[in-house]
């Protein structure tokens, strides 16, 4: 038995509006809405677990990946073949099809000096866009926030499709916000309980901490409330497959729609961490990710907004060129990164193949540091200095 | 405005424990600042019990294999060796529930929140559960004794030893992990030694391992006995003088002072001179933590306005200080590691070896607003309606558990509103503010809380009003 009554703490006695209960002290000095909106998105999938990078663009022509892996290699005529010497894993006949239409590009062996094999210190480094020897607490994304929303109402740039925030997205004034869909985000943040006690404040100083929860609530009341009224009347598009990263590009594909102030989209897909028996992890994987990837492409291009849209992926490693004894593989270093939207510069494969007969001790050199990559992204598609956010200088690249 | 007495002893018990318990504040009230002072000193006097949740079996192999070749450990099948993770991660879980167990009952609260600390700061990853209640046992057997000694049994411990890769730290291939850490982060900081005082004592590090049962193994064989330099010492250094060296460095004194100033005292207002002051003292009495300890909760400065109210309470304070307002029984303990993990602090699975960097970077819209819910929840016997993210070093690719979010609880109301039973009615809320808030001047909205009290009676109103004001930005800080 409950202790206490659900209607004291969940009663709907008054329905507030946004302006209403937003304390004044932080009307005050806000901007409505967030950074001036340039109307480009960047979805960033990522690939949990530490994606194998070898089955999934497959060097066919190659003696030493077949040598290596005489379990786990996807044979030549099972690839979808990209060209001659290469091919995607044959769950991935969305992703080949957006190949084949001139919205797909692969960056070979992107990854970071002194690379690190555990997931969370490797994502740490992916998130926080950092040197391997230092600790950052805020992620790029959210430094992003910080350089282009200070002063903000509300976070609604950078949004993640889940129930917590990764570090890629906490910045050190400005968070993210993470939500399922804007439905769901809307039922549990507008309690009127928590609005109307928000209301009631007097002015806080937001530099202080218990200024900062009060903005912090109020930040997210007003997301709350500005992702669902711009969302609601929209129906949701069809023909997204039923899997988790099928609601979540779907829920993507409606806040992209509605014309919201959001720029940067996060999401993760998992987990990859294919130790033993990767043929079916993998796999199975693969195709509720093409299954989402091609309807989102689909609706966008359907939409007239694919040439807006770019969709990244990356994972915090790739995996040792080997197989193991369990017919998987284990962690490793260097990875790939795709590509996807109507707008690429650079399409098909991007750069060389790994070179497998060059490994550091059985692994994958790098040749691109991922950083170059974000610096590309925040400058040529977010239209951002790039050198505030990752605290260093990075050669662009071609891509976008 | 000064702060009452009794606002003086809260702020206390706050910052050197986990908060009031509705069980003893009766007493605690009576108290002047400087005999509750007192009495959390000889609260927290002994040895603490150990931990033991290591099952036998696993205590036995790991005993057994302290006797044997590494062949030997090679040749278990992979079932058993899966077997093997599967038992130390459940030991590892009952290990954090036991911890937090400690927390919210133990009268030794100043040590626990000291090994909170110095868990933070000693932060190391590894599933390996007997390591692990190795490392914590150094941990609060020397929270409030001696940093020296507490860093060389850190050192020395096979938790640190294997995260920070010194069992590869060799002779021939120096591996400078656990070098770079000592210094960065243990005890000098970023920008008091140079690249070169890492790589020798790198080499000064080498052959420190450890064996299967976690007993500290040094290794004559790859251990580089040449003469090496670190911060202006030269000599045929090894570990232990490396450490030394360390110690003797006054910056180790100031950092460490430092941090646990921004831990117990205040985060953003840290004044150099008295860190200073502080840390001068520390180093002349040899790193006796109980002194430095002393100095800080005796200072006047220590109860000024702007140190009370101002520290964002970690996820685990905030929970340890809810079940210690309002003491429960939780239908499934388990609940306690999901809140963990929601709200981004769980036990044994610090960020990375920086541990949890605290303040803000606990607070984002979704860890705000379940922490918001939690009492709420918890009082309304409902579950966690929220999804947390798989961690592949815990799960190896077999995804998250996805049980434990009943947050169904017996909750003993008779503590916490028998405080009250002498509060007349319209005093009831500000009072109860006073008591469950510590900014400094509380000004709870008394017309919002009154619609969103259950007016039934007047033990339903209590009960709901302490449940409301819990569910508030002012019960985030401490």
């Amino acid at each position: 038995m409950p202790t206490l009554s659900r209607r004291h703490f969940l009663k709907t006695a008054s329905l507030a509006t946004a302006s209403l209960w937003a304390p004044q002290f932080l009307q005050a000095f806000q901007r409505p809405g967030a950074l001036a909106h340039k109307g480009r998105i960047l979805v960033v999938l990522q690939l949990s677990g530490g994606n194998d990078g070898l089955n999934t663009v497959v060097p066919v022509r190659n003696d030493i990946y077949y040598r290596e892996r005489p379990r786990l290699a996807i044979k030549r005529e099972e690839a979808l073949a990209l060209g001659t010497e290469a091919g995607l894993h044959p769950m991935l006949q969305g992703m080949k099809g957006l190949y084949d239409d001139g919205y797909l590009g692969i960056l070979h062996n992107v990854g970071y000096p002194n690379p690190d094999r555990s997931h969370f210190r490797s994502m740490d480094i992916w998130h926080s866009a950092s040197p391997a020897d230092q600790y950052w607490n805020t992620g790029w994304l959210g430094r992003y926030l910080d350089a282009q929303c200070r002063g903000c109402e509300r976070p609604t740039a950078t949004l993640e499709i889940d129930d917590t925030l990764s570090l890629a997205l906490k910045g050190g004034d400005m968070k993210g916000l993470a939500l399922l869909d804007p439905k769901r985000l809307y039922d549990t943040a507008r309690s009127p309980y928590f609005a109307d006690y928000a209301a009631a404040q007097p002015r806080h100083d937001p530099e202080a901490p218990v200024g900062y929860l009060y903005k912090t609530m109020t930040e997210t009341l007003a997301s709350a409330d500005y992702l669902y009224e711009k969302t609601k009347a929209r129906p949701t598009g069809a023909g997204y497959p039923d899997s988790e990263i099928g609601r979540s590009f779907r829920t993507i594909a409606s806040l992209i729609l509605a014309d919201t102030d959001t720029s940067v989209y996060y999401l993760s897909h998992g987990s990859f961490d294919t130790h033993v028996n990767q043929s079916g992890q993998q796999s199975r994987l693969f195709k509720q990710m093409d299954e989402a990837l091609a309807a989102f492409a689909a609706d966008m291009r359907k939409n007239g907004r694919w040439n807006d849209v770019l969709v990244v992926t990356f994972s915090e490693f790739g995996r040792r060129v080997a197989q193991n004894a369990g017919s998987g593989t284990d962690h490793g270093t260097a990875n790939q990164m795709f590509f996807m939207g109507g707008a690429l510069r650079q399409k098909g494969l991007i750069n060389d193949l790994p070179n497998l007969a060059d490994l550091d001790k059985g692994d994958l050199k790098y040749n691109i540091d991922f950083r170059q990559v974000y610096a590309t992204l925040l400058e040529k598609w977010l239209q951002t200095l790039a050198e505030p956010v990752l605290q260093a200088r990075f050669d662009l690249m071609g891509f976008v | 405005m000064a702060l009452t007495k009794e606002q003086q002893i809260r702020h206390l018990l706050w910052r050197a424990g986990f908060g009031p318990g509705s069980k003893t504040w009766p007493e605690w009230a009576k108290l002047t600042p400087a005999q509750a002072w007192s009495k959390l000193k000889a609260d927290a006097a002994g040895k603490p019990l150990a931990f033991a949740v290591a099952s036998n079996a696993l205590q036995g192999v790991g005993m057994g294999f302290g006797e044997i070749s590494r062949t030997e450990i090679s040749q278990l099948t992979d079932e058993q060796k899966k077997q093997i993770r599967k038992q130390s991660r459940e030991d590892l879980r009952s290990l954090n529930l036991l911890w937090l167990d400690e927390m919210s009952h133990t009268k030794a609260q100043l040590r626990e929140k000291m090994a909170l600390f110095w868990h933070g700061h000693f932060a190391s990853r590894n599933i390996n559960i007997l390591y692990q209640q190795q490392m914590l046992e150094v941990v609060r057997n020397n929270a409030l004794g001696n940093f020296g000694a507490l860093l060389q049994g850190v050192s020395k411990s096979a938790a640190m030893l294997a995260f920070l890769n010194n069992q590869q730290n060799r002779k021939q291939s120096p591996n400078e992990n656990f070098a770079r850490e000592v210094m960065e982060l243990f005890t000098l900081g970023r920008g008091h030694y140079t690249e070169k005082d890492i790589k020798e004592a790198a080499r000064a590090f080498t052959g420190w391992g450890f064996n299967l049962a976690g007993d500290f193994v040094f290794r004559q064989g790859v251990h580089d006995t040449g003469t090496k330099t670190v911060l202006g010492k030269t000599g045929n250094l090894g570990g232990d003088d490396v450490l030394d060296i360390l110690l003797d460095q006054r910056q180790t004194a100031y950092f460490i002072t430092g941090k646990i100033y921004r831990f117990l005292v205040n985060e953003q207002d840290v004044p150099q001179d008295r860190i200073r002051q502080l840390g001068d003292r520390f180093y002349q009495n040899k790193y006796d933590i109980m002194s430095l300890l002393d100095d800080i909760f005796t200072g006047d400065w220590f109860y000024d306005e702007k140190n009370v109210g101002v520290k964002i309470k970690s996820p685990v304070e905030l929970w340890v200080g809810i079940r210690r307002t309002l003491p429960l029984q939780l239908e499934n303990p388990e609940t306690q590691l999901f809140i963990q993990k929601a709200l981004g602090q769980i036990l044994f699975f610090p960020p990375n070896v920086a541990g949890w960097p605290g303040g803000k970077t606990w607070i984002d819209s979704s860890s705000l607003m379940l922490r918001l819910r939690i009492p709420q929840l918890l009082a309304l016997g409902s579950d966690l309606d929220v999804n947390t993210k798989d961690d592949d070093d815990q799960d190896m690719g077999m995804g998250g558990a996805r049980t434990g979010r009943q947050l169904r609880a017996t909750i003993d109301w008779a503590l916490p509103t028998k405080i009250f039973e002498k509060t007349p009615d319209q005093d009831l809320i500000p009072r109860l503010a006073e008591h469950l808030w510590q900014v400094p001047n509380p000004r709870p909205p008394l017309a919002v809380l009154q619609q969103y009290t259950d007016p039934k009676s007047r033990d339903a109103r209590l009960k709901s009003a302490i449940v409301q004001l819990m569910a508030t930005p002012e019960y985030q800080v401490c």
